[in-house]
């Protein structure tokens, strides 16, 4: 645009007629015979039934894309590559999970957490088999998380996903090209949708009702073939069996800041 | 009470502190009161303080400040890692080098080896003490 005049504030520097003909205003007005295009005036909305009693900003859903969490290379299963593969790689690491803070499901996860029986300070962590890496979950979190198995008769680890910053990765690896890894993504370890059943007064308190939760059978099934294949590799190594078995904790005169895992 | 271990050219000390933590040099020269020149076959030669050097008990036979090659000759006919490594100290440097290394099941296994032999000896022990009240 031209300049302002220097003048003052609001004074162009080109008059009106040769703001209009610099424009092109003619033109328009030629191409659309003779009238300038006038904008078609949107119909006027209904009168809203309801206006809201405060006035409050409908709040505008975040654009905001979380980064890709990236694999730590100490996870990763080439210690030193840093680009994670999608297939599922020839062999695992030994992960030591931290557990202390998983939520206490039902069945097999009693184990974590401060165990009060044997008086630890912190949670003892269990020691886990590494099944595969798997790519940030698509899904509204992008973790890094691995899939892993205890396996399950070892240690009473199920098939289950864990993310890389609650994991200390060992470099003791498993081989499990044994393993078929490949049907398992987000949607098998997907939260089943609690039906709301509404209760009558009587029921309310009733807590027998509640519906017990048990595995599918397909979930024991995978569990179980998924832990040939790795308790076959595990104990072709000797202690590797009860390494897996025992828990990892911390003990007087441990530097942990020091210790190569 | 007499000292045993002189700085002298061609002693065989041990870096104990700084960017050449841990690594065994001779003195080649000594430069003053304070400072020493000092090679390694690994190593450019460069001056250290005497604090830090822990001198060891082993002495290669060198002149004053030997070209590379004729030091790194007196050292294997002096068999100097030969004898570092067979001396107490130096073998229980190893063995700390080691265990710092140790992975998480490495240290399983030695926890389980550790039990292993603590049940033995106090079989043994047990034995022993049958035998003797017997």
């Amino acid at each position: 645009m031209a300049p302002t005049s220097k003048l003052s504030l609001g004074i162009k520097r080109a008059s009106r007629s040769h703001a209009y003909h610099r424009r092109g205003l003619w033109a328009i007005k030629a191409k659309h015979g003779g009238a300038f295009p006038k904008a078609e005036k949107p119909a006027a909305a209904a009168e809203p039934k309801f206006y809201p009693a405060d006035d409050v900003k409908p709040r505008a859903p975040s654009t905001r894309k979380p980064k890709q969490t990236k694999l730590r290379h100490t996870t990763s299963p080439l210690r030193r590559d840093l680009a994670w593969r999608s297939s599922s790689p020839n062999w695992s690491a030994d992960l030591i999970e931290i557990g202390s803070s998983w939520p206490l499901q039902v069945d097999h996860h009693a184990r974590d957490g401060a165990d009060p029986a044997r008086g630890t300070l912190h949670g003892e962590e269990s020691r886990v088999s590494q099944a595969a890496q798997v790519r940030p979950a698509p899904c509204h979190r992008s973790f890094f998380s691995f899939y892993c198995s205890g396996p399950f008769k070892i240690n009473g680890v199920p098939i289950r996903r864990v993310n890389q910053t609650y994991v200390i990765a060992t470099s003791t690896k498993v081989d499990i090209s044994g393993v078929d890894v490949s049907k398992y993504d987000d949607k098998y370890f997907a939260r089943d949708k609690k039906k709301k059943v509404k209760k009558t007064e009587g029921e309310l308190f009733d807590t027998e009702k509640e519906a017990a939760k048990s595995l599918p059978d397909f979930k024991k099934d995978d569990q179980k073939a998924v832990d040939a294949a790795l308790i076959k590799a595990i104990e072709s190594v000797p202690d590797l069996k009860t390494y897996l078995g025992a828990r990892f904790s911390l003990r007087d005169g441990d530097k942990p800041h020091e210790m190569v895992f | 009470m007499p000292f045993k271990r002189f700085v002298e050219i061609g002693r065989v000390a041990l870096v104990n502190y700084g960017k050449d933590y841990g690594r065994l040099v001779v003195i080649v020269d000594v430069v003053d009161q304070n400072r020493a020149l000092v090679d390694a076959p690994d190593m450019v030669r460069c001056q250290m303080n005497f604090k830090r050097l822990s001198l060891t008990d082993i002495k290669i036979d060198i002149k004053r400040v030997p070209k590379k090659s004729t030091l790194i000759k007196a050292m294997e006919e002096a068999d100097v890692k030969g004898k570092w490594e067979n001396s107490s100290w130096g073998k229980k440097l190893i063995v700390q080098k080691r265990r710092a290394a140790l992975n998480d099941f490495d240290r399983f296994k030695v926890m389980l080896a550790k039990i292993k032999r603590g049940g033995a000896v106090r079989q043994e022990l047990a034995k022993l003490k049958k035998a003797a009240t017997a």
